[in-house]
């Protein structure tokens, strides 16, 4: 079973891609932030991250910063939740080494697909 | 939890709503004092942001409209484009309550949202956001294009232009697809294999790998794609799916997407849409990415490039904002406590079984001394052992349920705001002690009479700003709302600097009223509790504030029935504080255990003022019939319990019994006769209703050691009855 972690600050966000994913038969791990997010993985590792981008102590790009600076997670994919339209986010998610994006609010098939996608 | 998982996770955002529009609140409030800070701001742009989000995702459309308003306006301020100024943050904390009132009808609770002071805000706040211009958008208006740093980027879709660079033409022939990953792909951790497969899934593949970009080992270069592929899909598969496929990739790779009859380019690649200039990239950030590569590890060469050392992220780093992802990890965090959500339930099933567990101890000790079993054997220091470790599981257990009072302290600002504006007074209102910890059921009640209390203080106890600049005050007023713990109980103080108590209109009023006689000689003190009593008002004209028809002594009954007193002092021109003390659980009560007529009772002690054995000669008959005792210069009313609850005949001739001598509703004493005093014990709270039903006279009851149920005395019900001479019918006690 494939591990997905989840990064957001938003307990409803969580829930609702625990729901979607549990669904589709992932294992879901969850951060509530950047640096917990950083802690959970070094802690528990994951096949996929999906992350916020706005967060308290550390937002998802610096999270996603720190992922890809360290070698041992470098190469593990990372989506970004982001509202649509929201072109220069995605751009800088893009920059920071986002594998990419889900867009908010989303569709639960879309969003097991885009796991789908970027999964090994 | 076997209800819908939707509507659960609903559920969820509804309390998280109620955290986030606190935080929001509390940021504000902030702000507001000059305590906050960039964070602030950031934070509270989270809190509406989650709640749109939140909102967005159950199709909440008025929530998120409004929330988006108020979020752009936010993101302004973040950004430092538009200044966070006083009355913007006035703006705001109307805002804030707006929004509250939307969150509360998405909800279904609460009145639907006052639509005019909605628009109203709605403007106010686009007008903030847009400068001095008239609001340019409706609220329904989309996201707003503008990033953070303050320019436009060029909205860009891959699927407008993609067509242009690879002309497909309208033919039914064979998709092939020339796809060359670049090293950022890889970066990103995209893998061509993965795309490789999702291509498989739309239609028959067939791949070819062209190796001949590979260069020699010893010039191998890891981070580079150098491999590229040659895919052919059936004509029928859909070109948007196959864009599709590549969209996260976008800009990272070399890619054609051709129909096979068509006029195909020369093998040269078109060039792959280039993304919009990226806003980050600048010359040093390319440079250092250049650096970057050069210098990279190498990594054993893999036939296919597997992700490499990344170029983007120095790309990153050479702008990344002074809070780098390593500073930030690594810095001291401010560690957030560990909590994990319960059941109430769970935790109330808990504390039963726990009050079970005291009860059980008081009767295996009374049973030990019954049998006279020896203290040498070891048992009595066993149980006494028993003893200690049963009261700290109750405490332990009691603190899962204590809630700091923060929650019912941070509903006040917006009351107080809004009472300030129908008043036309000039407040600030100042909290102290928000985490002073409490029993879950009394924070919930605490509400009410706070609200009360802090309503009067606006609306009687502070003078109009004119008033106050003439009395040499500011015009804005301070009202405190404080908590802290004293000697095992809460007290709540709420305090003005308003115009103090006028003792004499007061004592003016009570006399016109009736409720003292016009001769009485009182004390400041006195007359200051006088607004305690029923029918109590000194508003001149009653007002939609505090009038209500509602007075200070529904304020004092409903502190009492939670076990507690209320007092005031006032200082002439200087305002006016009121204290009540509470205690800090309704789940066990220190009570006076007592004997009346072969039965054992419960008096709470908080109600007794003291106990005292009456002498025969400072008991009299009023109207023949009605027996008041002599205390400290006063008559009060002597009750007798037993005949009162109607279970028996109290002690005769009063004076072999004990008075206890009590406070209740109004101030009002009466002294209740028993037989005999047992002790002073804690006792676990059992509802009557629950149970039996409700008696009048009774309020709970518990179990004693030794195993019978003792009743649990209503004081205020007892002596108001008293007042009525109403007789209960016949109450047997079951023992």
């Amino acid at each position: 079973m494939k591990t997905v972690l989840t990064v957001d600050d938003s307990r409803t966000m969580r829930d609702m891609l625990m729901m979607a994913l549990k669904d589709a038969g992932y294992h879901v791990i969850q951060a509530e932030d950047g640096v917990h997010g950083l802690e959970t993985l070094k802690a528990h590792g994951a096949d996929v991250v999906i992350t916020d981008i706005n967060m308290p102590r550390m937002d998802g790009f610096g999270f996603i910063e720190g992922m890809r600076a360290d070698p041992d997670y470098r190469g593990t994919p990372v989506l970004v939740l982001t509202t649509e339209s929201d072109a220069a986010k995605k751009q800088r998610a893009r920059d920071a080494g986002a594998t990419g994006w889900i867009v908010k609010p989303f569709d639960p098939v879309k969003l097991v697909d885009a796991v789908r996608r970027v999964a090994a | 939890m076997t209800e819908d998982p939707f509507e659960a996770i609903k559920a969820t955002f509804f309390q998280e709503c109620e955290e986030l529009l606190a935080d929001l609140e509390a940021g504000l409030l902030a702000l507001e004092n000059g305590e906050g800070d960039d964070e602030t701001i950031n934070a509270v742009f989270r809190a509406v942001h989650s709640v749109k989000g939140g909102a967005g995702a159950f199709g909440m459309e008025a929530l998120v409209r409004f929330a988006h308003v108020f979020e752009t306006l936010m993101d302004e301020l973040r950004a430092g484009r538009k200044p966070c100024d006083d009355a913007t943050i006035k703006t705001l904390l109307r805002a804030s309550d707006v929004l509250n009132d939307h969150v509360a009808a998405a909800r279904g609770a609460g009145a639907p949202v006052d639509e005019a002071r909605s628009a109203g805000l709605v403007a106010e706040l686009e007008a903030l956001t847009h400068g001095d211009a008239a609001p340019a958008a409706s609220a329904a208006a989309p996201e707003a294009d503008e990033d953070e740093f303050g320019f436009k980027p060029v909205q860009f879709d891959p699927m407008d232009l993609a067509p242009a660079a690879a002309p497909a033409t309208s033919g039914g022939g064979d998709w092939r697809i020339v796809f060359q990953p670049n090293a950022a792909l890889y970066a990103k951790a995209n893998d061509a294999g993965l795309l490789l497969r999702e291509l498989s899934r739309l239609g028959e593949a067939t791949v070819e790998i062209d190796a001949s970009g590979v260069p020699m080992l010893d010039v191998l270069e890891p981070e580079e794609g150098c491999l590229s592929w040659t895919i052919r899909l059936p004509g029928a598969v859909d070109e948007a799916a196959i864009r599709e496929v590549f969209e996260f990739v976008d800009g990272d790779c070399d890619l054609a997407i051709l129909r096979d009859e068509a006029e195909a380019p020369p093998v040269e690649f078109v060039a792959a849409p280039v993304a919009a200039p990226a806003p980050d990239l600048d010359i040093t950030a390319l440079l250092a990415a250049a650096q970057a590569q050069v210098q990279a590890p190498a990594e054993p060469a893999a036939p296919a490039p597997e992700p490499a050392p990344v170029i983007a992220a120095p790309a990153a780093e050479a702008k990344a904002p002074p809070a780098a992802p390593e500073t930030a990890a690594n810095a001291p965090v401010a560690q957030a406590p560990v909590t994990i959500r319960v059941d109430l339930d769970r935790v109330d099933r808990l504390i039963n079984l726990v009050g079970e567990l005291v009860i059980q101890q008081a009767v295996l000790a009374q049973r030990v001394s019954e049998t006279a079993m020896i203290r040498a054997t070891g048992v009595g220091q066993g149980l006494e052992d028993l003893e200690l470790l049963t009261r700290e599981i109750q405490d332990s257990v009691m603190a899962i349920r204590a809630q700091p009072v923060k929650s019912v302290f941070q509903r006040m600002p917006r009351l107080v705001r809004e009472v300030a504006q129908m008043t036309g007074k000039q407040v600030r209102l100042v909290t102290e002690g928000e985490a002073t910890e409490v029993d879950k059921t009394v924070v919930e009640r605490l509400a009410e009479p706070i609200t009360h209390m802090l309503r009067n203080a606006i609306d009687h106890g502070l003078e109009k700003p004119d008033k106050r600049v003439a009395a040499g005050k500011s015009a804005e007023g301070q009202v405190r709302l404080a908590a802290l713990h004293r000697s095992g109980r809460i007290v709540i103080e709420i305090s003005d600097d308003g115009a103090g108590i006028n003792r004499e209109r007061v004592l003016g009023i009570a006399v016109e009223k009736g409720l003292v006689e016009p001769d009485t000689q009182l004390s400041d003190e006195q007359i200051d509790n006088l607004i305690f009593m029923p029918g109590f008002s000194t508003a001149e004209t009653i007002s939609d504030v505090s009038g209500r028809g509602v007075g200070m002594d529904v304020v004092k009954r409903s502190i009492q029935s939670l076990g507690g007193r209320i007092s005031i002092t006032s200082k002439p021109g200087e305002g006016s504080t009121f204290t009540m003390s509470l205690p800090l659980t309704l789940a066990v009560l220190d009570g006076m255990v007592v004997s009346s007529a072969e039965q054992t009772l419960v008096a709470p002690l908080a109600a007794i003022v003291e106990s005292l054995t009456p002498r025969a000669e400072d008991i009299h008959l009023v109207g023949g019939h009605t027996p008041v005792i002599r205390f400290r210069d006063e008559f009060v009313p002597l009750v007798d319990v037993a005949a009162t609850l109607g279970f028996g005949i109290g002690p005769e001739p009063a004076s072999t019994g004990v008075a206890l001598i009590v406070e209740a509703e109004g101030g009002a004493k009466a002294a209740l006769l028993v037989d005999a005093i047992q002790g002073q014990r804690q006792v676990v709270i059992k509802s009557l209703e629950t149970n039996y039903q409700a008696i009048d006279g009774v309020a709970a009851a518990t179990i004693l050691g030794d195993g019978r149920v003792a009743l649990i005395l209503d004081i205020d019900a007892l002596v108001s009855n008293t007042r009525r001479s109403v007789r209960k019918p016949d109450l047997k006690l079951a023992s």
